[in-house]
């Protein structure tokens, strides 16, 4: 079981944390005090600053986005950060309930904090925060952006991700890696990389036919008298949880052999620090890191997970960043002699009416909305609910998707897919065009309806479920659950695959689903190439139009096994 | 091992493929047991060690019909002390024999990449049989999955 006097430990014998222990923001953001100041300053340490954003889902503006209350961890993670919510996660990290800190990293009360809190992000802001440290550390810095940058929102959508690379451009890493981007389609990637003054890694995908690897690996800066070495690994499941038809030429995986190999290319080059730029996952991360030597620090992406401490597996520190523009890391390291001999950290929290937005992005990311704005804006109903997505099982949000299927496409049930993307409403708020898009701006929209029978929805939530599920972190894809309408069910995390899922029912007549018998499902995002139907936000608007005023209850299709 | 596409021409070429198992022997599949008697056919019943061998596959097949595996022995490659032989094999398929490698000290290293097609989640199994008859194996759990809904 998971000792937090033991993490701590092991934590501050290199490091410090620079974290949530200041408690006095609650009180000054009680009295309209807190200021950029405390949010920012930070005593400068040791000759290297890597500054970490991921997993922006192309949020230009500040944004709501609740952090699950259901994260499970099985096998050896159960129970260990990230998969620790709510009370536990406060009491794990000593955070003050109700505090800044409380709000920004978990759930509780959430509708409540929100309105205290106010929203959180927005690049403009994260502008701010990269130059302060730029400013503070010159070239001792390196900016790096860990993917899932280009898609999540209607302008990005719209523009294929130009919105984006436009405003990225302007904040300026020096390198990223890619999930989402890749949804894109081949031709699109391969001409946007083409024309970015960064380079975009990624070592383990290559060439489908010749089995060759087909992008840049790794990137070698100098920064503060360091030679650092910064491997990219992009998602290793992209053709298998999105589209492989869009990227027929590109083949992903682990490839921890290859991250093996390049890190000790890098060590005989003399590289004094090794980064691990990697949209794998928390759990992959932590498992790579045990089994893969000589990675100092591993920027991990992919599982939207917020950690206001780096966990220490090994010597190999990993930063957990958060998503949708809520947190910029800030980890300032020690390097000498090709050691990392200390390190000071700090998971920022980007809130959006602390933090002065920079001017000059401020007015870059107006003119890439301008031609869009009027339909950004068009409020489409009210919600009287918080509406969520975040956590391994259905959301109210997602219950709102899985009514519209269910309704609009006439279906005795409705599947959504459990991304981890997807923006938070808060009670009493216009839904509008953009706030509907940013829980499903995507390449591959049709919502289909078909027949499935009762087995057939069986091995879909089996096969799902071990996704999520599968004790072997490297077995994982890193969504959520697939949501379900129209239908409960019981699950057992822990159980093998085949035996996780239980009493399935059909929720209009409370009888069992009927393995033989057909039963007609709607749902959306399908990786099979040529899916028909309409796009999802069609189906979800016209639910909206009939159904001005949002009320979700807590509907809880799922019941969890212990 | 990184190859470049000259290397794996080259490397193909040096590594003799002898056999492919072809047609589908039945709609049962292959259990361990039929994959363990394929083992002690092709090794003549000597126990495989671990290492040495190095099998290299996806943790989740991409796409079940052509699952890119490569094989890796370490060896001196001489007259005294080579690879003969290296098998591969998928449990749960149809028929558990794949294919079936053999080199010589002429072959230079002992490496093969192929690409073959699994019908379900399944353990892919690479032994190897050494000049001096000592036998190692490796092997993966390959995972065919419906997917669709990560991110």
């Amino acid at each position: 079981m998971f000792s937090r006097r033991e993490f701590l430990m092991a934590a501050t014998a290199t490091g410090a944390i620079l974290g949530p222990g200041l408690t006095g923001w609650s009180r000054l953001m009680a009295q309209q005090a807190l200021s950029e100041d405390d949010l920012l300053a930070m005593p400068a340490f040791g000759n290297v600053t890597l500054v970490h954003i991921t997993d922006l889902h192309a949020q230009l503006k500040p944004i709501y986005f609740r952090e699950p209350s259901v994260n499970l961890g099985v096998g050896e993670v159960a129970g260990l950060p990230p998969h620790v919510t709510g009370a536990d996660f406060l009491k794990l990290y000593n955070i003050e309930p109700g505090s800044p800190h409380a709000y920004a990293l978990t759930s509780e009360d959430f509708a409540a904090l929100a309105k205290t809190y106010g929203k959180m992000g927005g690049l403009d802001r994260v502008a701010t925060i990269v130059k302060r440290i730029r400013a503070e550390r010159g070239d001792s810095m390196l900016l790096l952006d860990g993917g899932d940058t280009w898609q999540g929102s209607y302008t990005a959508n719209k523009t294929q991700g130009a919105d984006m690379i436009e405003v990225m451009n302007a904040l300026g890493p020096d390198a990223m890696t890619g999930h989402w981007e890749f949804t894109y389609g081949m031709d699109r990637v391969q001409e946007a990389i083409d024309a970015l003054p960064f380079p975009f890694l990624g070592s383990n995908i290559y060439d489908q036919e010749w089995n060759e690897p087909a992008f840049s690996p790794m990137e070698t800066f100098e920064r503060g008298g360091a030679k650092i070495a910064v491997i990219g690994q992009a998602f290793p499941y992209t053709p298998i949880a999105n589209p492989r038809w869009m990227i027929p030429n590109w083949s992903f995986g682990i490839r921890e052999e290859d991250i093996a190999g390049h890190v000790e290319a890098a060590r005989s080059e003399g590289a004094d620090l090794v980064v691990l730029l990697s949209h794998n996952g928390f759990d992959v991360d932590r498992k790579l890191a045990s089994r893969v030597p000589g990675i100092d620090v591993i920027l991990t992406g992919h599982t939207h997970d917020a950690l206001p401490e780096p966990v220490l597996v090994g010597k190999t520190l990993l930063v957990a960043s958060g998503s949708n523009g809520k947190f910029v890391s800030r980890l300032d390291l020690d390097v000498e002699g090709g050691e990392m001999k200390g390190f000071a950290y700090r998971l920022i929290p980007v809130f959006s009416d602390v933090i002065a937005p920079d001017a000059d992005m401020s007015a870059l990311i107006d003119k890439v909305r301008a031609p869009y704005e009027p339909e950004l804006s068009r409020e489409l109903a009210r919600t009287s609910s918080l509406l969520y997505r975040r956590g391994n099982f259905n959301g109210t949000l997602d219950d709102v998707f899985c009514e519209a299927l269910l309704e609009e496409r006439e279906a005795d049930i409705a599947l959504s897919p459990g991304f981890r993307w997807g923006t938070t409403l808060v009670p009493d708020q216009a839904i509008t065009v953009e706030d509907l898009h940013n829980a499903c701006a995507m390449t591959y929209p049709a919502a289909y309806r078909s027949t499935m029978s009762g087995a057939m929805l069986k091995d879909v939530l089996e096969d799902v479920a071990d996704n999520l599920f599968n004790p072997d972190p490297y077995y994982q894809q890193g969504g959520d659950m697939v949501r379900v309408g129209g239908m409960t069910y019981a699950i057992d995390p822990a159980a093998t695959m085949g035996a996780r899922i239980s009493e399935m029912t059909l929720a209009r007549t409370g009888e069992p689903l009927d393995p033989a018998r057909d039963y007609v499902v709607a749902g959306w995002a399908s990786v099979n190439e040529a899916t028909e139907g309409p796009p999802i936000w069609d189906v979800v608007e016209s639910w909206l139009s009939r159904h001005p005023e949002v009320e979700i209850p807590q509907n809880r299709p799922v019941s969890v096994k212990a | 091992m990184k190859l470049t596409r000259r290397e794996a021409l080259v490397l193909s070429a040096g590594a003799a493929l002898i056999a492919f198992a072809g047609g589908r022997a039945g709609p049962a599949f292959a259990g361990a047991a039929e994959t363990d008697q394929a083992i002690k056919d092709f090794t003549g019943g000597t126990e495989p060690q671990s290492g040495r061998i190095t099998l290299t596959a996806p943790e989740i097949a991409e796409n079940g019909n052509t699952v890119p595996v490569s094989v890796y022995v370490e060896s001196p490659m001489t007259a005294e002390d080579h690879v003969a032989s290296v098998m591969l094999l998928a449990e749960g398929n149809p028929n558990p024999d794949v294919a079936t490698f053999h080199f010589t000290p002429m072959s230079g290293e002992a490496t093969a990449t192929t690409r073959m097609r699994l019908a379900k989640t399944q353990n892919v199994v690479a032994v190897a049989k050494m000049s001096d008859g000592s036998v190692y194996v490796d092997r993966k759990e390959v995972k065919v999955t419906i997917g669709g809904c990560g991110g």
